[in-house]
């Protein structure tokens, strides 16, 4: 039995059935794609292409092809690594953590959550990859093997191997909890299909599922335990990702404060990212019943808080270094507001910390517009904060001799154009050929929406119910 | 013996009158082969008087092995195989094994999980399961009563579905082909006949 709040927007609009949620949905994947899906597609594989081009430039001549220093040795790489892996995190939190906490909002907005943090992960697991220079040794120098095959094993003192397994877990595990939040969903497709090619492949992705109570029954249980599993492991990656900094005694890196604050930033920057597709995949698909203002609405509320947190965490890491009294955390500090790097690190204050303050204005924060600028410009704040973090702690070593300043080439700049374009490439395919909401969840809250399919509830007294909404069973039959 | 199945398949609108029904076809006596919804209902698995589903106990199972799978590895690669001083700290520094240990906890504990869901509901790729009625992945919720194992008639079954509320009644037998499922025999059809059965509407 649901209880129906008089106060909540509902979450479905336009007073859909069951049978409508299955056509809208299934019509994405059963037409023949739009031209501005071949429009985006296109342009997302030429965006790949070319960045494709100066990547390949780079792992054939090596990572001097990037800007970096003997003194910044890290730049644009790690930078675009956590903000990728922070972009991720936004689907793990609408679909596991929000699962948990019974959010109800989540169930149109997280498979395309989802989909987009296994894209997102991809990106960020290309960095440390390529960043090794020798790629192709890279891959299994970070597995538990003997080192160069004698006895001499991984580093398990070092957060950089903690890294990888966090983020192979947090990879494989999502792309498990997305395709069992699939599965239904393909079963439909199956059972819809006309044609003997996509019943015969949806049917095998569905893997013959029959949605019957006895397997809900078992998925349900099957998901909640995902989603319990998947919460500790969404803080943990991200934490980790922090110890690669944390655990160093760079000043500017050392810091306590560095998990939560990446954590929260992380879901702040996903969240934005999560809008800017689904603005557009809305749009796109006509999805408005499905992703109402609500959503939207919820979202900005998220990455206000998280914004906020982020902020307060900029502010106590200067409280800190002043109150410990180290001149070198106190330098770092002073150098970042007004040194060279100034304009990264006042760009990263105006995204980051002033920006998302303008959705306390109601009208902003129900604007699909500014909502879609805002993402965007939380995205490139995220960006800045990493780079910030990164480079300007670097740029000043310990020898002032050997101080110097990065400017990126651009083979810098057109890799990280590659992930880009390796990301949006894999999500219109994702939102071409999967159902880009999830029919399933969306059916079992649609009771809670829709009037017309409310009245057989209303047969079975339930005192939940008030007298006048009744519906006498007699009237029913 | 015959290997055909009869089934008595019953259509619902309402998941909150499916579950009335459910309750009152269950104090008459009758037992239930099957329900299939389009999405989880809750509590239909009580009604219906399943066990609660032990995927939490196999989660719990599978989760141990990954911690102490963990633990064992790096005590065994750090400690015994090749101990080494890194950073001042012991061979064995507990500590710095927690993170690897929790990954390899969810890891376990996940994919073990979901394996055994495979499993134990024969979830696979060539699985071709039966399906009553294919509306059941759309909107509908469909029962389906095996009439050879139920003492009641056929008609005396159906009865009892109008009365619950049933919005369609129909039989459908299966035959002993069709239970099994065979894979080839079913891509064979599906390519020489195309899809038969309840398809959506073409434009």
């Amino acid at each position: 039995m649901q209880l129906v709040s008089k106060v909540r927007e509902p979450l479905i609009t336009g007073g859909k059935t069951y049978s409508d949620i299955t056509n809208d949905i299934c019509k994405c994947v059963e037409d023949a794609p739009n031209k501005r899906w071949l429009a985006a597609l296109t342009a997302s594989v030429i965006t790949l292409a070319a960045g494709g081009y100066y990547m390949g430039d780079m792992l054939w001549n090596g990572i001097g092809k990037w800007g970096l220093n003997k003194t910044v040795q890290w730049a644009w790489d790690i930078t675009n690594f956590v903000w990728w892996v922070g972009i991720g995190h936004a689907g793990t939190l609408i679909s596991a953590i929000l699962l948990l906490f019974r959010q109800k909002w989540r169930t149109s907005i997280n498979r395309a959550a989802e989909a987009m943090t296994i894209f997102a992960v991809i990106c960020a697991a290309l960095w440390p990859v390529v960043h090794m220079g020798r790629p192709w040794v890279g891959i299994y120098w970070a597995l538990p093997l003997p080192n160069t095959f004698g006895s001499l094993w991984v580093n398990f003192n070092s957060p950089l191997l903690w890294d990888v397994f966090a983020i192979s877990t947090y990879f494989s595990v999502s792309c498990l909890f997305w395709f069992i939040g699939l599965i239904p969903d393909f079963a439909t497709i199956r059972d819809r299909a006309i044609t003997p090619i996509p019943r015969l492949i949806y049917g095998m992705l569905s893997l013959g599922f029959d949605g019957s109570a006895k397997t809900w029954m078992h998925y349900e249980a099957v998901s909640l335990i995902l989603a319990g599993l998947s919460t500790p492991l969404v803080l943990s990656v991200h934490t980790i990702v922090s110890f690669d900094f944390a655990t160093s005694v760079i000043p500017g890196w050392h810091t306590t404060i560095f998990p939560p604050y990446f954590v929260a930033g992380a879901i702040f920057s996903g969240f934005a990212m999560v809008l800017t597709l689904m603005l557009v995949t809305r749009h796109t698909y006509k999805l408005k019943d499905y992703i109402t203002m609500e959503h939207i609405e919820m979202m900005n509320l998220i990455i206000t808080v998280t914004g906020s947190i982020v902020g307060i965490a900029y502010i106590t890491e200067f409280f800190i270094a002043w109150y410990s009294n180290v001149p070198y955390e106190q330098y770092c500090f002073i150098n970042r507001m007004g040194g060279q790097y100034w304009w990264a690190y006042w760009s990263m204050m105006a995204c980051n910390v002033i920006s998302p303050q303008l959705f306390y204005i109601k009208k902003i924060r129900t604007s699909i517009t500014m909502t879609f600028v805002l993402s965007i410009v939380v995205n490139i704040g995220m960006w800045f904060e990493r780079f910030v973090i990164i480079v300007t702690s670097l740029h000043r070593d310990y020898l002032p001799s050997s101080w110097l300043y990065f400017t990126p080439t651009i083979h810098d700049i057109m890799c990280y154009v590659f992930s880009i374009g390796l990301f949006l490439t894999l999500f219109l395919m994702f939102a071409k050929f999967f159902p880009v909401v999830n029919m399933a969840e969306v059916k079992a809250i649609l009771k809670s929406s829709n009037p017309s399919v409310y009245k057989g509830r209303m047969t079975i007294k339930n005192e939940h119910v008030p007298e006048k909404d009744r519906v006498l069973e007699k009237e029913y039959i | 013996m015959e290997k055909n199945r009869h089934f008595l398949v019953g259509i619902f609108n309402d998941e909150d009158i499916l579950i009335d029904a459910v309750k009152k076809i269950r104090a008459k006596g009758i037992t239930i082969h099957e329900v299939y919804t389009p999405y989880p209902v809750h509590h239909l698995e009580d009604h219906l008087g399943y066990k609660r589903s032990w995927m939490p106990k196999a989660a719990f199972m599978f989760g141990l092995t990954g911690t102490i799978c963990a633990i064992v590895m790096q005590t065994y690669m750090l400690g015994i195989d090749w101990p080494m001083i890194i950073g001042g700290k012991s061979y064995i520094a507990i500590p710095d094994f927690v993170p690897v240990s929790f990954e390899m906890t969810v890891l376990f504990a996940s994919f073990g999980m979901a394996f055994t869901f495979f499993f134990v509901r024969n979830l696979l790729p060539h699985r071709v399961p039966i399906i009553f009625d294919r509306r059941a992945s759309d909107d509908k919720h469909v029962m389906a009563i095996d009439l050879a194992a139920n003492s009641f008639s056929e008609s005396e079954i159906r009865k009892v579905l109008q009365e619950v509320q049933a919005e369609e009644i129909y039989r459908k037998d299966l035959t002993e082909e069709e239970l099994k499922g065979n894979f080839i025999t079913y891509l064979v059809d599906l390519f020489t006949n195309g899809v038969t059965s309840s398809s959506r509407k073409l434009n």
